[in-house]
Parts: C-alpha cells; sequence; structure tokens
C-alpha cells in the first residue's frame, strides 16, 4: 500500500478534528474501520484516518486485589473499545498486540472466575461488543460473488474480532450470567444489528454471530418473538426483493432448533413462517447453499404437526422447478425426507398430485433427475405406501414408465425402470396387464383430445378475427392487434398457416401431454 | 360488441373454456391465460362479467407465471367488460392478485390496477377503487400493504377533499408499518405521492415522513427516501428547502451506511438541479467533497462521475471547482479502486471546457497525463475518447507526446476488446493531432491491424482506413496507404491477401475511379487466380462491390471477363457469388440454368461456414 500524504500532515488534521467535536472521531473511526475489514481504499487512510490512541498494557488481572479488580476489569473493557486498521499491517503493531492480548485475557477472565459479573460491567460489556462487531458491512470485493465458487473474502481484523465474539459468549454462558440485568442492555436494537452481520462474507464470523443469536434466543425470552419476526423480515427480503443474503444458512439451522421447540398446538403465526417463507424459499436461486437445512426446518414442522403434510406437498409442487435440474434433484431429496416421515393417511391427502409429478421427474431427460426418483423404490417405508395404494398410483406412473423404458437414452435409467416396472408388476399383475392393454388406447384418446383442443382454439381465434374485422373501432383493433402480436408463440391459429410450425408444436404438445 | 358473439355462445360453453383454463398442463393453462381476451371475446361482454371474472377470481391459486400473464390482461380489459362504465368488474381479480407474494406478479398487478384507475369515472373512483385501496392499506399480510403505497398517487388528484384526507392518513400510516418491505414501497412512493399533493399538505405532512424515512433503522428504507428527497426538493419553493429538506440531506450524505451514501452520490446531479445554484454552492460542495473522499470505492466510483458539477451557478463555477472539487481530484487520480479511477476518466476531460485554457494546462493537463500512464487500460482509453473536449481548449499538441505512448501500448494490447476500442477513435485522434503526427507516428499502428490475428480487428482496422482516407483526402491515401494495402496481396497468408480485398471494398469509393481503376483493379483481377477459393470468390465480391466506380469500358474490357471465368469455377460458392455479381451490375444475360434454388441456398449455408471459422 501507498501512503499519498505525509504522516506529520495527517496526525495534525486529526488532532484538530478531535479538538472541535468528539463526535467527529468516533463517526470518522468507524468509516475508517468499514474499510478496515474491505480496504478498498487507501485514500480514505492517508487523508481521513485518524490514528488510533496508542494503548499500553495494563496491569494482569490475576495479579490484582480483588478491591482492585472490578476497576481494572472495567478499564481492559474500555481499552478494547479503541479500534484499529487491519488492513494497514504497520502502524499500530504494539497497541494491536496489547489489545489482542486484553481481549484474550478477558475471555479467560469471564470463563473462569465467579461474581465478576456485578451489574456496572453490563453497559460497558455491551459496549465494547457493540463497538467492535457492529458495523456497515462493506460492498462485496466481488459484485458476482457466488458463494458456491468463489472465495469469501475474510475478515480483516478477525484476529481481534474472534476474541470480542468469543468474550461475549462467555460471558452469556456464564452462570452468573442475569438476563433480566442484561435486558436493558441486550434489547431490539442490539438484536437487529446482530442480525444484519449475517450477511458478512466471513464464514467464520457467521458461524460465532449463529451461536451468540442462539444463546440470546435462549435466554432473552422477551426478545424471541422479535427475533422470529426480523428474520421472517430478512429471509422475505431475500426471496422477493435481493436474493442476496448470505447467512441463509445459519438463520434456518437456528430456526431448525427452534422449530423443535415449538409448542403443540402450532400457533398461526408459526404456520404462516412455513407456508409464506419456507416453502417461497425453495425458489430462491441459491437454494444449494441452505436445502439441507431448509429441509430440515420443514421435515420438523411436519413431524411436530402431521396434518400440515398437504399444504407443505402441495406447495412445494406448486415452486417445483421448471428448468433446474439441480434444484429439481434436491426438491426430490427432500420429498423423500418427507415420504420418511408421512403419515400414511396423510400420503393418501397427497398421492395423487404427488405421483404426477414424480412420473415426471422419472421420464426427465436429465438423468440424474430420472435416477434420483427412481431411487424411491429403493425405499422400504416408500415402497409400502405405494403397495397400500397401488391401485391409485400404479395408473399415474404406468404411461410414463411404460415409454421411458423404450425410449431413454440412458441404459441405467432403463434398467432401473425395468426394475421399478417389474416391483409394480408384481403388487398388482391384474392391474398391470389391464395397462398394459390399454396403453395404445389411452394414446389415442389423448391425441383425440389434443386435437379437439386446437380445433376449439381455432374457432376462437375465427371469431375474433371477424370481431376484429366487424369492429372498426380503432380502440379495439390496437388492442386485439396487440394481444396477437404478443400470443403468436404457440398460436394454435399460426399453426394453420404454418404447417411446419404446426408440426413442432404438435411434437411439444406431445411432449407435454402425459 | 355483443350482439356480434350472441349467436355464438352456445358453441362455447363457459364450462369448455374454463376447462382450458384449468388444464394440467401448466404451458397449456399459461397459453389460455394469455389469449383471455379471446375467450372474453366469445363470451361477450356481459358473460366475461358475470361468469368469466367471478372465475378468475375465485381460482387465483396459481403458477406465477399464470399469475403474472392474467395480472397484465386484465389491465386491458377494459373494452372486454364492457367500456369504462363497467370498468370496476375488473377490481375483485386484480385486487387478489395485488396481495400475491411474488414481487412481479404483484408489481404488475399494481400497474394494471393504475392503468384501469384512469378509465374509472370520479364517482367509481370514489365507490369502487378508493375502498380498494383502503382494503389493501389495511391488510394483514405486507404483500397488500405493499401494494396500496403505489396507487394513492393515481386516485389522490381525482377524489373529494374528505376522501384526500383519509389517503394521506393511510399513507402516512403505511410509511410506519413495522415491516421494512412497506416503509420500503412507502419511501420509493413518497416523491411521487408528494408530486400530486398540495403544497401545505407537502409541507404539513411529508415532510414529517420524508424526515422519518431517511433516519429509518434500515438502510434500503434510507437510501430510497433519498430519491424522494429529491422530487420532494424540487416541489418546494426555495425559501423553505434550508429547514425542510437539507438537514435530512445532509444527514444522508453522512450516513453510516454506504448504500446510502452511494445514493446520495449517484443522485447528485438530480439534486442539485432541485435545491439550485445557491444551495448547491453552500452545502452540497462540502458533502460533495466528502463523497469524493468516501472510504468506500462504490461511493467514490458514483461521485466521481459527477464533478463537472453542471449546477454551479455560471459565475462561481470556476472558482469552485478550482479551490474545493480539483484538490479531491487529484487524489482521486491515484485511487487504488480501477472503477473510481475509469469513472474520474470518462468526465475529468469535461472538466477542461470550465477551467479555461491556463488552468487546464497547469492544473489538469499533469493529471490527464497520469491517468494516460494508469496501469487499466480502461482508464487510458476513457481519456482517450474524450479528447475532443480538451482539444477545444489547449489543442491535442500539448498532448502529443505523452499520447502516443499510451495508445501504442492499447494498440498492442492482449484483448482484443480494448483494441478494438482504440481503433475506433483513431479517426478522431488522426483528425485532431493532423496528418503529419498521423504518418509518422500512428500510420504503422493501423497498417499493422489489418494483419492482427482476430478478424473483429482485421475488419474494424479495413473501417478504420476509410475513415481516415474521408479525413485526409484521396491523394493521401494513393501516397501513404494504398502501396500497402495492394503489397497484401501477394502476402502467404490468405487472410492477408483477403484483407487487401476487405480494404479494396471499404476504399474504392473514397479513393475515387482514377485510383480504383489504376491501382487498385488489376490487384484484384490478378487475384482471381488464387489457389485458395475464399479469396477468388471474394474477388468476385469486391469487383461487384467495386463496379459502380469503374467506368464502363473497364468493366466490360477487365471486369467481365474475370467474372465470366469465376462463374465456371470448380467450387461452388466461387460460381455462387461470380454469378451474384454479374446479376448484381447487370452485366451480361444471364445463363438461367444455374439458378436452381437449393444450390444457391447451399452455397450461401456454406460460405456462412466457411466465413465464419477462417479466422
Amino acid at each position: 500500500r501507498v501512503v499519498s500524504s505525509p504522516p506529520a500532515l495527517e496526525m495534525s488534521a486529526i488532532s484538530a478534528s478531535e479538538k472541535v467535536d468528539g463526535f467527529t472521531r468516533k463517526s470518522v473511526r468507524k468509516a475508517q474501520r468499514q474499510r478496515g475489514c474491505q480496504g478498498s481504499s487507501q485514500f480514505a487512510a492517508s487523508s481521513s484516518r485518524p490514528a488510533a490512541p496508542e494503548i499500553s498494557a495494563l496491569p494482569q488481572l490475576k495479579d490484582a486485589s480483588s478491591t482492585e479488580q472490578h476497576e481494572l476489569f472495567m478499564q481492559k473493557l474500555q481499552q478494547c473499545c479503541v479500534m484499529f486498521d487491519f488492513y494497514d499491517t504497520v502502524t499500530d503493531l504494539k497497541s494491536k498486540e496489547t489489545k489482542r492480548a486484553t481481549l484474550s485475557e478477558l475471555v479467560d477472565y469471564v470463563s473462569t472466575n465467579r461474581g465478576v459479573l456485578v451489574e456496572p460491567v453490563y453497559p460497558e460489556i455491551t459496549t465494547m461488543v457493540s463497538t467492535n462487531i457492529f458495523r456497515t458491512l462493506p460492498p462485496s470485493e466481488n459484485p458476482d460473488f457466488d458463494p458456491e465458487e468463489d472465495e469469501p473474502t475474510l475478515e480483516a481484523s478477525w484476529p481481534h474480532m474472534q476474541l470480542v465474539y468469543e468474550f461475549f459468549l462467555r460471558f452469556l454462558e456464564n452462570p452468573d450470567f442475569q438476563p433480566s440485568t442484561a435486558k436493558r442492555y441486550i434489547d431490539q436494537k442490539f438484536v437487529l444489528q446482530l442480525l444484519e452481520l449475517f450477511d458478512t462474507e466471513d464464514p467464520r464470523e457467521r458461524e460465532f454471530i449463529k451461536t451468540v443469536l442462539h444463546r440470546i434466543y435462549g435466554k432473552f425470552l422477551g426478545l424471541r418473538a422479535f427475533v422470529r419476526k426480523q428474520i421472517n423480515n430478512i429471509f422475505l427480503r431475500y426471496i422477493y426483493e435481493t436474493e442476496h443474503f448470505n447467512g441463509v444458512a445459519e438463520l434456518l439451522e437456528i430456526l431448525g432448533s427452534i422449530i423443535n421447540g415449538f409448542a403443540l398446538p402450532l400457533k398461526a403465526e408459526h404456520k404462516q413462517f412455513l407456508m409464506k417463507i419456507l416453502i417461497p424459499m425453495h425458489t430462491a436461486k441459491g437454494l444449494a447453499l441452505f436445502h439441507a437445512q431448509l429441509a430440515y426446518c420443514v421435515v420438523q414442522f411436519i413431524e411436530k404437526d402431521p396434518t400440515l403434510t398437504e399444504v407443505v406437498v402441495r406447495g412445494l409442487l406448486k415452486f417445483w422447478p421448471k428448468t433446474c435440474s439441480q434444484k429439481e434433484v434436491m426438491f426430490l431429496g427432500e420429498i423423500e425426507e418427507i415420504l420418511d416421515v408421512i403419515e400414511p393417511t396423510q400420503f393418501k391427502k397427497i398421492q395423487e398430485p404427488l405421483f404426477k409429478q414424480i412420473s415426471k421427474c422419472v421420464s426427465s431427460p436429465h438423468f440424474q433427475v430420472a435416477e434420483r426418483a427412481l431411487y424411491y423404490w429403493n425405499n422400504e417405508y416408500i415402497l409400502s405406501l405405494i403397495e397400500e395404494n397401488n391401485a391409485k398410483i400404479l395408473p399415474i406412473m404406468f404411461g410414463n414408465l411404460y415409454r421411458i423404458s423404450k425410449e431413454h437414452w440412458n441404459p441405467t435409467i432403463v434398467a432401473l425402470v425395468y426394475n421399478v416396472l417389474k416391483t409394480l408388476m408384481e403388487m398388482n399383475s391384474k392391474l398391470f396387464d389391464e395397462l398394459t392393454a390399454s396403453y395404445k388406447c389411452d394414446r389415442q384418446r389423448e391425441k383425440k383430445k389434443e386435437q379437439e383442443r386446437e380445433e376449439l382454439w381455432r374457432k376462437l381465434d375465427e371469431l375474433r378475427l371477424q370481431e376484429t374485422s366487424a369492429i372498426q373501432n380503432n380502440r379495439h383493433e390496437i388492442q386485439f392487434t396487440y394481444s396477437n402480436n404478443n400470443n403468436n408463440n404457440n398460436n394454435l391459429h399460426d399453426k394453420d398457416e404454418n404447417p411446419a410450425a404446426a408440426i413442432t408444436d404438435r411434437i411439444e404438445s406431445n411432449t407435454w401431454a402425459k | 360488441m355483443g350482439t356480434g358473439t350472441g349467436g355464438d355462445d352456445s358453441l362455447y360453453p363457459i364450462a369448455v373454456l374454463i376447462d382450458e383454463l384449468r388444464n394440467e398442463d401448466v404451458q397449456l393453462r399459461l397459453n389460455s391465460i394469455k389469449k383471455l381476451s379471446t375467450i372474453a371475446l366469445a363470451l361477450g361482454v356481459e358473460r366475461t362479467r358475470t361468469e368469466l371474472l367471478p372465475f378468475l377470481t375465485d381460482t387465483i391459486y396459481d403458477e406465477d407465471e399464470v399469475l403474472l400473464a392474467l395480472a397484465e390482461q386484465l389491465g386491458s380489459f377494459t373494452v372486454l367488460v364492457g367500456g369504462p362504465e363497467f370498468v370496476h368488474c375488473l377490481l375483485p381479480p386484480l385486487e387478489s392478485l395485488a396481495t400475491v407474494e411474488e414481487t412481479v406478479v404483484r408489481d404488475k398487478a399494481v400497474e394494471s390496477l393504475r392503468k384501469i384507475s384512469q378509465e374509472h369515472s370520479p364517482v367509481d373512483l370514489e365507490v369502487h377503487f378508493v375502498p380498494l385501496v383502503k382494503r389493501l392499506a389495511s391488510g394483514d399480510w405486507f404483500t397488500s400493504r405493499t401494494s396500496a403505497c403505489g396507487l394513492f398517487g393515481v386516485c389522490y388528484p381525482r377524489v373529494s377533499s374528505t376522501v384526500k384526507a383519509e389517503i394521506r392518513q393511510h399513507f402516512r400510516t403505511l410509511c410506519s408499518d413495522d415491516t421494512p418491505m412497506v416503509r420500503r414501497a412507502a419511501s420509493s412512493k413518497l416523491g411521487e405521492f408528494a408530486k400530486v399533493l398540495e403544497l401545505d399538505y407537502v409541507k404539513s405532512d411529508i415532510i414529517p415522513l420524508f424526515t422519518a424515512l431517511a433516519s429509518d433503522e434500515q438502510d434500503s428504507v434510507r437510501l430510497l427516501a433519498v430519491e424522494a428527497g429529491v422530487s420532494i426538493a424540487a416541489l418546494l419553493p426555495q425559501e423553505d428547502l434550508e429547514d425542510l429538506v437539507m438537514p435530512t440531506l445532509r444527514q444522508a450524505a453522512e450516513d453510516k451506511s454506504w448504500r446510502v451514501r452511494y445514493m446520495v452520490a449517484d443522485k447528485f446531479s438530480e439534486l442539485q438541479k432541485a435545491v439550485g445554484p445557491e444551495i448547491t454552492k453552500n452545502d452540497l460542495v462540502p458533502a460533495f467533497q466528502n463523497l469524493l473522499k468516501d472510504c468506500e470505492a462504490e461511493v467514490r466510483t458514483a461521485a466521481a462521475n459527477k464533478v463537472k458539477g453542471e449546477v454551479l451557478p455560471e459565475d462561481s463555477r470556476e472558482t469552485i471547482i478550482m479551490t474545493h472539487i480539483l484538490p479531491c481530484v487529484k487524489e482521486l487520480v491515484s485511487d487504488t479502486n480501477q472503477h473510481v479511477k475509469s469513472a474520474l476518466a470518462s468526465v475529468i476531460m469535461g472538466l477542461s471546457t470550465i477551467l479555461g485554457k491556463d488552468n487546464t494546462v497547469e492544473h489538469l493537463l499533469p493529471l490527464f497525463l497520469v491517468q494516460l500512464k494508469d496501469e487499466y487500460p480502461e482508464v487510458r482509453l476513457n481519456i482517450i475518447s474524450n479528447l475532443d473536449c480538451v482539444n477545444e481548449v489547449i489543442g491535442i499538441r500539448q498532448l502529443s507526446q505523452s499520447l502516443l505512448p499510451a495508445i501504442v501500448e492499447l494498440a498492442e494490447d492482449a484483448k482484443w476488446r480494448v483494441r478494438l476500442a482504440i481503433i475506433e477513435y483513431m479517426p478522431l485522434l488522426a483528425g485532431q493531432l493532423g496528418v503529419e503526427f498521423f504518418d509518422e507516428k500512428l500510420n504503422s499502428l493501423c497498417m499493422a491491424w489489418l494483419i492482427d490475428h482476430v478478424y473483429a480487428i482485421r475488419e474494424a482496422a479495413t473501417c478504420n482506413l476509410m475513415k481516415l482516407v474521408e479525413k485526409f483526402g484521396a491523394e493521401w491515401a494513393q501516397n501513404t496507404i494504398v502501396p500497402k494495402v495492394l503489397g497484401m496481396a501477394n502476402d502467404s497468408n490468405y487472410l492477408h491477401r483477403m484483407t487487401t480485398l476487405f480494404c479494396i471494398n471499404a476504399l474504392s469509393e473514397v479513393c475515387g475511379q482514377e485510383i480504383t481503376t489504376k491501382h487498385m483493379l488489376p490487384v484484384v483481377l490478378k487475384m482471381s487466380t488464387d489457389q485458395v477459393a475464399n479469396v477468388r470468390f471474394n474477388v468476385a465480391r469486391c469487383l461487384q462491390k467495386i463496379g459502380p466506380v469503374l467506368d464502363s469500358s473497364a468493366l466490360q474490357a477487365e471486369v467481365k471477363p474475370v467474372l465470366e471465368k469465376l462463374a465456371t469455377d470448380q467450387d461452388m460458392d466461387v460460381k455462387y457469388f461470380a454469378l451474384e455479381a454479374i446479376s448484381g451490375m447487370y452485366l451480361f444475360n444471364l445463363p438461367t440454368y444455374i439458378f436452381s434454388e437449393t444450390f444457391s441456398f447451399s452455397s450461401i449455408l456454406f460460405f456462412f461456414f466457411s466465413f465464419s471459422l477462417s479466422p
């Protein structure tokens, strides 16, 4: 890093501003700290950075007499509020080391000593922690940051920050810790700032915040509803507005254990959370990053209250991926997890729509999707459910399985399909024979139905053409031309004019139809 | 129109149509929904109102994609339900759509609602539309409240004063909603709503809301308030600005979140216009200085784009820029972030027109020179692309010594897009540097591009030659570039030989008949016996292209025999283009037997293949 202005000049500018207004210093320091963790600019460093006041080591806590200890503890906490620029690897080395040593001494102090958490230290501790960890997260260095591909930007001041988190955790876990005292300082505002930090790119930091939030949720009953609501807001923003938040998986992990503790019957709030947030969350682009945690939450809900099975499965079917095979495999995995815990009565309620989807997946040209769906037949419990309801399921599955057994490009899939067909045949050979016999008829009936549809649309389009030419009203005309232009893909009217298009369309609709 | 469809009603029972809309296949359902207007037309206005719309309202649970199509369709459904008189029956389905979770659907529903609000009579607006807005505004789930935010502005101007008061009250409530999603929506519509309010209410209602939203706990709300602040400032009389909006805007410029500061920097020009020159001078300039020095590169980039300060008062503009802005600009020139420098490079040249010749030479020139040597090509390119601004003030000569190394380096950059970009500035540079300088320093570069290994560069280079000849004239062309171009006709690489032909295509017209006939034509004709078919068919194309420049004796005596010979070439593409040239120039009676359709079609295909593979 190149420093562009002479250090002497820098120093004088700072001391002047410090004299004028104490707040300036604080705000500038805060800004500089932001940069510290990102280091996007040397410019700010050279012109507006205040020098951190040098801190010198205080005597060790363990050497102090018990009367002095408290005072010393407070002093050390205050000392740790001084912030350093970690992007600058040259300056303040001594002070940085002093702070590190002090922090680690504090960690020891609160974890090994009893009776040190007297009331006056609560505000000091909260201030120290807030000063060190709360900050506006910097813009990502890599604007197209892809958590699956790219290395995350790590927090530069981690050597201090880690100890601060560690200290805070030990504080929360200390047997003398009094939530009733702490709630004055660890309040809604504090929690809100903590939640914002979940967006940090540094996975180490997210791991700590996760544990911290979990402790806070456990100890502060008054904050629970608030925490849940704010997490909802973060998720809603993630799903519907920004599609970007680094800490989704960690938040879901916390929620997983929260759901576990929900009392029965479930409150409307919790059901709403499931249906309006967890299920739509499956549509997110970054699903792969938190799918395991998400599926865990969903299954927790179903285990708590089996009557939720139907809405959940229907919800998942509604959001079933149309184009992304990778996601489709994840959905199939989640459905299997649900089927593992499903109650047979619930299964009956969803078997038809569910197996229509599974039948589509089985015939997916993407072999991983087909394979994942066919693996259901290796699951004993699912197999028993299918067997129990074979009269319903067999007709849904048969058409596609039969076709795929002849057509699929991938030999593994064909082999799997033969096994599945064999299993189904053994379940109900009479029905199986009937279906085989009527297969051709069914195809023809479908084709005929398709033709009837086309005929209907052709007539409707003719009618529209008549209308448009009959009515000389400009507005109408503009409107219909507009909608005509809009709809000319797959437009049945176009098919008649263009035989080639009609053929491709027919092929398409054949693949669409089952 | 109801009468026209009356007879057909029985043909299309609603059940059949509804069956279509319910089809199990999403794609088919989507297609049906997209042709909803056709269905409505088949049903006639009355049945559309009494049967179709209730059906649509009831079965709103569907794929978002289907809902999106539905929301869009309903926006232009007014005639299909019987015109403005009945437009309100479109409200129920749109109301449900405006409460859907998916933002895209909801936004589309709001858009359609805004559209049909205009088709309501003032009475209908109060009887049907406003109650809908109120219902949405007091909905349980955040989605309906979010949608409501976008609807206040369209109904406010057309309702009675009591209803207006209610609307203002609803908007106020939403601005302090407890979900940030709703506050964001309110914040983003605040400016729009302020515009339709009476000035007194802007002061009494909007300002407190603005102040509150601008200090919201969520930065995503605050940053939207900045934009609203710009609209609001534009509505207020000058004397109120200082008290009512400036404190909030000042605070936004120093916000602890970089996103908010970024917004201020990004909207800085609009902000200056809205508050006027005086406040800009006294208030915004210091804020701007801070933004230029911001600790986040994003903010500095946005601010760097605005250094020209268009709205500063004419008389003090120069002084302000010299004393306040320029020192910051000097530092930005050596910023660590390439985006900051590149943003600066694209506007810094514009400062010279404001500062005048002496200041430019003394203060700006050194900065240009630093940026011309920047390690990032984008920065250098941005400087070069804006040279014309400086040229007007001090003349480009001042820069030429530093310009040259920069150009040479860019011309040889490893990335072909960079080379392409610099080629595009060549004619501009040549015009400003003059022919002498060009011949001495740049000509060889221009010729080197002709044999670049990337086709796009060679193509751009030929086009560049044409523009240079337009600037410097045919005589210059004949002396300097034509010999070199023609020399390449003997190159051992067929791609270079083809480049000769491409250059001739581009140059013949600007060079004129004499040069074309005397110098270029013989070379082209000679190449007709090239051993590579691609060269030969390009000879045919070239002859067609330069034909109009040649006189008829040359055409008949020289071009015709060559094309005739090419038309009997073994290679079918050569044949094809030779015949194409012959027919294109109306040279002969065409031997028709060669024009079978399949033949020419496959030739074209083949041609495209060979062409796209050749570089």
